[in-house]
């Protein structure tokens, strides 16, 4: 029903006024404002790490996995990296069974790209052999539940299952990985860290963190991923979504809101991401 | 005929001892109905969104609903990571699941729609099928679907020579010794104990599979227990509460 | 009193035996017993046994009232979503007025929300009315779903809840039968801690003491109790679509 769900005119209108002229949404939030940020660890033991985490209702999980592969020909001492989404129809009707969506594949592409972009992960670090054997770093994101702005809680997810994520154990007299995980975490840049923002027009008003409605009636997306260059925030990927455009004004919004926010929220993300 | 190698559990269960279980209505905000079964280490949610109209047209039934499953385990569900979307495995487990859960459920009163059920696995330790059919029929109930009875499922096994309820991951596939071990999962109807789905996989005797049976029975009797003790709980237990667990 | 009252009973469940019950909705026979069809609360009324669902989706009956939204026209009435499995659909016939075929936009647009009756519901969808005093297309306020089966703790015995609710925000609270909820106050801050109250409610309606806790929420959010004056002159302000009358036959 979702995909061709038609919001009410009255539903529209009042939250596109209410941010207008008091810069309030109906959740109660004020624009700027996160919904409560939740973590849980341990959803799977199987996994180098497997992590829950929600915003407010948005809800997601997020696996790390690591698998001997071979090197690119064109980086012979660095591993390879890959992200997965997965948003199923279990967590949202809008979602179809069977193949990725479009939106599924964008969503994997920019945490994909966020994450490889910013030098988190230490490539080199996960060589083992040069031009030979190297671990390949798998990040599988499944949404739980969809109350909008899954860009952002799967983002969050996917940097905190990395921190979190323990190395296997790799038996080189069989060439193989044994059982077990060991107590080192996989080798990452903590230093350069990035999480993203995603910022929605709703009305004329910019808005973080949108529930289900206003991203559904916003006019444009704009996330930005934000990491750490000695205290000051530096971005590392940005993608707009949706066929609205965005003027001067409402960049000038976003970007200052993207700093201010990037510094209010850093060091509780860095926390989440390296406890 | 050796010896049986297999007289004790590694786990220390009994060999009718069923994991410890917990159950949970209610977890997906989102959804019709929705649950999660958990039996050792092996997790498994089910949701349960519809009837909604079903596309293509020509796929609707004008004398019925129709009851679709789709299960899959998630990528980090197992050691060995799992690619995303379906495979045969899952395609062939949603199908049996869909008849074992078709076979209690009355969609009679909603045709031309579609009820999908989706089981997603995030932890395996064998037995994910049954666990994700006990997450489904409650997730089922919970969404106030018209049903005859419940389902209730169990995965029996012998390992060798010993018969035994609730296989993990080590007796399911790493036990070679001997006759090895031969995995049964049991789908059973709640009021009328009859089968609801039978796959079998391995070597037994008929008298053998006869007790096998039986074992199914009293397990899922067990599960039923923790299964109407869930459903109860989204209730909040503000009403005089009977039935299920005293029976 | 026939024996236990109200009962919580998953599918497949004996409620009660002997040859004197009739099973009723969400009921079966099976033998001389009479057997949970669903999972809910049984409820046993003069012999007459029913299970009343505690959750699960809307299934539109006739009679109900409900919200819903204009996502269609066609060339003889409107198709409209009120979150079932399937559209309603209002015959041009069935509003109150006669409306030409080329101003049925006019009257009512895509995008415009409606109350309306249901007064048939079939295997290709459901009808609804818009005929009777108290339906029609409503303007302003904000809408919010809640699950259908928690609509007749919303409303309270004889509305006592949307009367509280009116009494502390000054918010109209009209409940549909389908589980959406419209909230139309003097301010959209009135009306946030009106929806603030209706999803508290929802998320204890299975609480005992449901209306103390409430007062207390009410309380909590530095709003005043002023009574709206139980079934007094107030209740012709507030439309009561559906009451909370689940203890009663259908």
């Amino acid at each position: 029903m979702m995909s061709n769900y038609i919001m009410p005119n009255l539903q529209i209108e009042k939250i596109e006024s209410y941010l207008n002229k008091e810069g309030k949404r109906l959740d109660g939030r004020k624009a700027e404002e996160y919904r409560e940020i939740v973590v849980e660890d341990g959803v799977s033991v199987n996994s180098a790490s497997a992590v829950r985490v929600k915003f407010g209702k948005t809800e997601v999980l997020c696996g790390v996995h690591l698998a001997l592969a071979t090197p690119y020909p064109d980086s012979k001492d660095e591993g390879t990296f890959m992200t997965s989404a997965e948003l199923h129809p279990m967590a949202s009707q809008q979602f179809d069974i069977g193949r990725p969506g479009i939106e599924a594949v964008e969503l994997a592409r920019v945490i994909d790209r966020g994450i490889r972009e910013s030098g988190f992960i230490d490539f080199k670090g996960l060589c083992i052999r040069e031009g030979e054997k190297v671990w390949q770093v798998f990040v599988d994101i499944v949404a739980i539940n969809d109350d909008g702005n899954l860009l952002d809680v799967a983002g969050l997810a996917a940097i905190i299952a990395l921190g979190r994520a323990r190395m296997p154990v790799y038996n080189e007299a069989e060439d193989k990985v044994d059982e077990g995980f060991s107590d080192e975490g996989i080798p990452l840049k903590k230093d350069v860290l990035s999480f993203s923002m995603t910022f929605h027009k709703v009305g004329n008003t910019i808005v973080a963190d949108v529930n289900q409605e206003e991203e559904l009636i916003s006019k444009f997306r704009l996330t930005i991923a934000v990491g750490d260059n000695n205290g000051e925030p530096r971005i590392t990927a940005m993608q707009k979504g949706k066929a609205g455009t965005i003027s001067v004004d409402d960049m000038e919004t976003i970007l200052k809101l993207a700093e201010s926010k990037w510094k209010e929220m850093f060091g509780k993300i860095k926390e989440h991401v390296f406890s | 005929m050796g010896d049986n190698l297999y007289k004790e559990r590694y786990s220390k269960r009994g060999m009718t001892e069923v994991r410890p279980m917990t159950a949970k209505v209610g977890v997906v905000p989102s959804a019709d109905g929705s649950a999660i079964f958990e039996t050792g280490k092996t997790k498994a949610i089910a949701v349960v969104r519809g009837p909604r109209t079903l596309h293509p047209q020509h796929m609707q039934n004008a004398r019925t609903g129709i009851l679709r499953v789709n299960y899959g385990m998630m990528p980090f569900s197992v050691e060995d990571r799992i690619r995303p979307g379906p495979n045969r495995r899952s395609e062939e487990i949603s199908k049996v699941a869909e008849w074992a859960l078709s076979s209690v459920v009355d969609l009679s009163g909603f045709p031309n729609t579609v009820v999908d059920v989706f089981i997603q696995i995030p932890q395996a330790d064998a037995g994910t099928r049954v666990a994700g059919i006990n997450a489904a029929a409650m997730a089922l109930a919970h969404a106030g679907l018209p049903m005859k009875e419940m389902v209730s499922a169990i995965g029996v096994g012998k390992i060798d020579k010993t018969l035994v309820v609730d296989l993990d991951k080590y007796e399911d596939s790493l036990f070679h010794d001997g006759e090895g071990s031969t995995d049964i999962p049991v789908v059973m109807t709640s009021r009328g104990k009859e089968i609801a789905l039978l796959q079998l996989d391995g070597k037994i005797s008929f008298s053998e599979f006869r007790e096998v049976v039986e074992m199914a029975k009293k397990a899922c009797g067990d599960i039923l227990k923790v299964q109407t003790r869930a459903l109860h709980e989204v209730s909040g237990d503000r009403l005089q509460v009977t039935g299920g667990d005293d029976e | 009193m026939d024996t236990k009252k109200r009962q919580l009973v998953v599918p497949g469940e004996t409620i009660v035996s002997g040859n004197e019950f009739l099973p009723g909705e969400g009921a079966y026979r099976d033998g001389v017993e009479i057997v949970a069809g669903k999972f809910g609360i049984a409820n046993i009324f003069e012999k007459h046994v029913r299970v009343v669902p505690v959750s699960g989706a809307y299934y539109p009956r006739r009679g109900n009232t409900i919200i819903a939204t204009i996502v269609d026209i066609t060339f003889n009435g409107w198709l409209m979503d009120f979150g079932g499995a399937q559209n309603a659909f209002l015959p041009v016939a069935e509003v109150p007025r006669f409306v030409n075929k080329n101003e049925m936009q006019e009257f009512l647009d895509f995008g415009e929300t409606v109350i309306v009756k249901v007064w048939d519901v079939k295997s290709r969808g459901v009808d609804v009315s818009m005929k009777m005093r108290g339906f029609g297309k409503i303007e302003g306020g904000m809408i919010i779903s809640v699950g259908a089966n928690e609509v007749p703790r919303i409303i309270g015995k004889e509305g006592s809840m949307v009367k509280m609710i009116k009494g502390a925000t000054g918010c109209d609270v009209t409940v549909g039968q389908n589980g959406k909820v419209w909230i139309h106050g003097r301010s959209t801050d009135d009306e946030v801690n009106a929806k603030k109250i209706v999803e508290f409610i929802s998320e204890n309606v299975t609480v005992n003491g449901l209306t103390e806790m409430v007062e207390g929420k009410i309380k909590e959010m530095g709003l005043s109790l002023r009574e709206s004056g139980v079934g007094s002159r107030e209740s012709e302000d507030i439309e009561i679509v559906a009451e909370d009358t689940d203890g009663g036959k259908q």
